[in-house]
């Protein structure tokens, strides 16, 4: 038991990112374990996949025609008679939402332990030492855990494989209890399309949970005026209602890359940071100095929002 | 229709703090209902005001410690609470989630809910499987990250959004009984009410054991052990402007003024 196998994610045609970087943690996994890296491909159009898949380092791809859309059911089925064939001491699986909704059963299904949201990965063959953050990114932590294992792995971790590969591309068919499929995609929407793109914007004036409450908000307007800026957000401030979905930068917002982004009261989660870190030129003003923001802000006040940012609106009144 | 909402008391951490060993030192802790459990209890609450739900329970591993957090959510509209606590779990550093969900299933056994509605995540541990983890392993189905939920359970189908990334949601269907790991935002959550918060003191919340709860020791064994902790290297390169606010939003207005904004 030395292999370890990855599962690629892809979404309407479109192999992901962190499909990529998988296969770079599975293969310094499996040569850290002496194995081979095996891919899963699963649903769509797979023989595509398998062949921009195929980079360095990659022993073995398994195409599964099943679906076209990822369906959690179809996916735990798949890898665990894959996992069942294959006996990998490791399962990779994107730390995505997808992956999240099927890792899990993925896991209960193999009884084998779950480590999620992994940063960094070592192993000796045995243990594997799994990395993560707690507390909202202000502690790492390292886990120990013994023998075969489920493991997730956050996005932009790794850095993505290059190079082509000459891997085996084999077709596996599993056998899908389609009774045990209580769960159907009926469709996708794109959501948080309105009047403004902050997608475009070249100045951004991006508000957090900082802010305390809904009212102080004007203070922020203020100065996006003054600058002749537009407003976005964090996450927080868009799930209170304060502010439209379409202004709301992150993970599971948009990516902005403005020519300058000011962070007002926001901590800097990593789903925030997916968002805004392509931005040229990153201000930060937050009372915690050791807010995550402060690694990726080029300026940063380390002060009271509410006597910064009317003193900084005043400035071009 | 029955509905039961696993909740649970996080641990929240002061902007400056000290690790002893692997953990944060207790000084720098404060303890709070866990932000995404929240949702899930509104989620509950709003499908017991539209008459969809007869009965909302919650359940919490946790300490007697824990008992104010759960007060909180029957203050904010749930029926009862259960408390599942050991001597055995005193000890543990980390409660892996196979061990969670093995707690919780005894109870969804006993409870039989139709809909089992959990926060995606706990905002310290952070790991973001309970919920999946539990449905498979009480053979419900479910859906994670849900950000909507169609409140006339029509047919015995969830209707649900998930949300994915980048802006994109899926509709998927998910037939009951399910379990559905709740997103930020699906709802805005209330607060409590005074008159909630007294009635809550007399709400019922039951303790149990492994004993009770016919779970075995090997099953909350620690597959996963805790052996460091430290505070991440700060990769900050930043210029850093001090003084007062109005020398700050000063050397701030002179960089924007340089780089061409607002003019």
């Amino acid at each position: 038991m030395t292999d370890v196998l990855a599962v690629a994610e892809h979404r309407r045609g479109d192999l992901r990112d962190v499909s990529y970087e998988l296969v770079t943690a599975g293969r310094q996994l499996a040569n850290e374990t002496g194995g081979d890296l095996h891919l899963a491909v699963i649903s769509g159009t797979v023989e595509d996949f398998a062949e921009k898949l195929n980079r360095d380092g990659v022993d073995t791809i398994h195409t599964v025609t099943d679906g076209e859309e990822f369906n959690h059911g179809v996916y735990t089925q798949t890898v665990a008679q894959l996992a069942d064939s294959l006996d990998p001491q490791y399962v990779l699986i994107p730390n995505s939402v997808n992956g999240l909704d099927y890792a899990p059963a993925v896991a209960t299904g193999l009884e084998r332990p779950l480590v999620t949201d992994t940063i960094d990965l070592e192993t000796d063959g045995e243990t594997l030492t799994a990395t993560r953050e707690m507390y909202g990114g202000k502690v790492e932590t390292t886990t120990e855990l013994e023998g075969p294992a489920v493991v997730t792995t956050r996005g932009g971790e790794w850095p993505k494989a290059e190079g082509t590969g000459d891997a085996a591309i084999e077709s596996f068919e599993p056998e899908i209890d389609e009774a045990a499929l209580g769960a159907t995609v009926t469709g996708f929407e794109e959501v948080g399309s309105g009047d403004v793109d902050i997608s475009d914007a070249e100045v951004l004036v991006s508000v957090g949970r900082g802010i305390d409450e809904e009212e102080n908000l004007e203070i922020i307007h203020d100065l996006a005026d003054a600058l002749d800026a537009t407003v976005s957000s964090s996450r927080p401030i868009v799930d209170n209602g304060w502010l439209p979905k379409n202004r709301q930068v992150g993970q599971s917002g948009k990516v902005v890359t403005p020519d300058v982004y000011i962070a007002i009261g926001i901590s800097g989660a990593v789903q925030h940071v997916a968002g805004m870190k392509g931005s040229e030129t990153i201000v930060a003003i937050n009372t915690d100095p050791n807010a995550p923001i402060m690694d990726i802000a080029d300026y940063a006040i380390t002060d009271d929002l509410f006597d910064v940012v009317p003193s900084l609106t005043e400035a071009f009144r | 229709m029955k509905i039961l909402v696993p909740v649970t008391e996080v641990a929240t951490v002061d902007d400056e703090f000290e690790i002893e060993g692997t953990a944060i030192a207790e000084q720098y802790l404060g303890a709070d209902l866990n932000e995404w459990d929240e949702y899930a209890i509104e989620e509950a609450v709003q499908l017991q005001e539209a008459g969809v739900a007869d009965e909302v329970i919650t359940v919490t591993i946790g300490p007697e410690e824990c008992e104010q957090t759960i007060r909180q959510a029957l203050a904010k509209g749930a029926d009862r609470a259960v408390r599942i606590w050991d001597d055995a779990l005193e000890g543990i550093d980390l409660l892996g989630v196979e061990a969670k969900a093995a707690l919780l299933s005894a109870v969804v056994e006993d409870e039989d809910p139709d809909l089992v509605l959990t926060g995606v995540q706990a905002g310290d541990g952070a790991f973001g499987a309970t919920g999946v983890s539990l449905a498979s392993t009480v053979g419900y189905e479910w859906a994670a990250v849900v950000n909507h939920l169609e409140h006339d359970l029509e047919d015995g189908v969830a209707s649900v959004r998930r949300e994915l990334e980048g802006g994109v949601e899926e509709l998927t269907d998910v037939e009951l009984p399910a379990v559905l790991t709740i997103q930020t935002g699906i709802n805005e959550p209330r607060y409590a009410s005074l008159r909630g918060i007294r009635q809550a003191q007399r709400k019922e919340l039951e303790v149990l054991g492994l004993a009770d709860l016919g779970v075995d020791e090997s099953a909350i064994g620690a597959a996963i052990s805790l052996t460091d902790m430290y505070e991440p290297e700060s990769e900050s390169d930043a210029t850093v402007w001090e003084g007062s606010a109005e020398e700050t939003a000063g050397q701030l207005a002179e960089l924007l003024r340089e780089k061409g904004v607002a003019q």
